[in-house]
């Protein structure tokens, strides 16, 4: 259980209340895999206003024009950090969400391939972005929203989750773009 | 009688925020199958001066109302709800498609034009007695927030109201869903 980075402060103290506030369900959405399920967290509204403030605290002041969120918990963080912060609010979507022109950008998954889609003008050249999600497993979302961005000219500043599976390598998914994290479970 | 507050038309003044709110909602014709106009919010959420005031004009309904829980539906109530309920002090619970909640859920099923959906919520995300909101963009035939109403007062919550961006004509003049009113901000665009 850490703060991602910092190393040289102590823990913020709202670290742990928003780490103890993850519920972790067995063998969810199947057996071996232990899920971990923020939506406990959203049941205490000053955990979840703590886990809004930690990000808003770093990227206020930063230039950072747009928060692309990922379908569906990423569009429960990144709009309150958005408004916080003044940025657009991207949503990246599974297909045929968005209606419209989009770009879609394909990833690998366990077996087979998904694909993630933002919408066409959503972001211009020069925009500075955020990707948030809840939780960074193996990257390849992350990866995916990450090139979306890229393609369409803007700077993918940093990625910023509530969790992180370190064991999962994602982190090296990222192609050195910075991650920050919340908490870490391992 | 007017259940359903259109708040553009109220005292015949127009809150200037309504018509910026209106102006930045995307109609997408024939998406997602032809003959239906789609009311985009994305256009919306591009603009971060009309994307806080339509949560502000939200959060001052509800402020002084004791709410307690403000409930989303997936997806697009997710990018609504959170703020609401941030700047209520109230829990956030999401309502979701089948088989997305990990653990104990309840499961409500609703008619689709052709076929069935249903929605779940997790057991325990609320308590009876409490003051509940639902968020979703839009309300259209109502069928998802019946199964949303429905869902929180199985458990014995109180729905207090169900809170929409934009509303289909139906709902001009006084609609209730599961007799619960339904506040809109704006008629949608065709």
């Amino acid at each position: 259980m850490a703060c991602g980075e910092d190393k040289e402060q102590k823990q913020d103290p709202r670290i742990e209340g928003i780490a103890a506030s993850i519920r972790v369900v067995p063998d969810f959405p199947k057996k071996g895999i232990m899920f971990q399920d923020i939506t406990t967290l959203l049941l205490d509204p000053k955990t979840f206003k703590n886990t809004v403030d930690l990000f808003v605290e770093r990227y206020l002041g930063k230039d950072i024009s747009v928060v692309a969120g990922i379908e569906a918990r990423g569009f429960i963080f990144g709009p309150p950090i958005a408004l916080a912060i003044g940025a657009k609010f991207i949503p990246l979507r599974k297909p045929r969400k968005l209606p419209g022109e989009v770009i879609s950008e394909k990833y690998v998954l366990e077996y087979g391939t998904d694909c993630l889609e933002m919408h066409v003008g959503a972001v211009q050249p020069g925009d500075r972005a955020l990707v948030v999600d809840d939780l960074i497993a193996t990257g390849g979302t992350l990866c995916a929203a990450m090139n979306l961005l890229e393609r369409a000219g803007a700077e993918v500043v940093e990625c910023a989750c509530v969790i992180e599976l370190p064991e999962l390598k994602g982190r090296e998914k990222l192609n050195g773009k910075p991650l920050y994290i919340l908490v870490e479970s391992r | 009688m007017k259940e359903v507050v259109m708040l553009e038309e109220e005292n015949g003044v127009v809150d200037p925020r309504l018509q910026a709110i209106k102006a930045a909602i995307r109609v997408v014709p024939h998406f997602p199958k032809p003959g239906i106009m789609f009311n985009d919010i994305t256009t919306m959420l591009l603009r971060p001066k009309v994307f806080k005031d339509a949560v502000e004009i939200f959060v001052d309904r509800y402020r002084d109302m004791s709410i307690s829980a403000v409930a989303g539906v997936e997806a697009r109530g997710f990018i609504f709800g959170p703020p609401i309920a941030l700047a209520l002090g109230a829990k956030f619970i999401p309502l979701r498609k089948p088989k997305k909640l990990p653990g104990e859920v309840i499961s409500e099923s609703y008619v689709l034009e052709y076929g069935t959906d249903s929605l779940e919520m997790h057991v325990g995300a609320v308590q009876p007695g409490e003051r509940v909101i639902i968020i979703d963009d839009l309300v259209a035939t109502g069928g998802t927030l019946c199964a949303a109403i429905n869902l929180l007062e199985r458990v014995g919550a109180d729905v207090v109201e169900c809170a929409c961006l934009i509303g289909l004509p139906k709902f001009k003049g006084g609609c209730w869903l599961n007799g619960k009113p339904v506040y809109v901000l704006v008629d949608c665009r065709q």
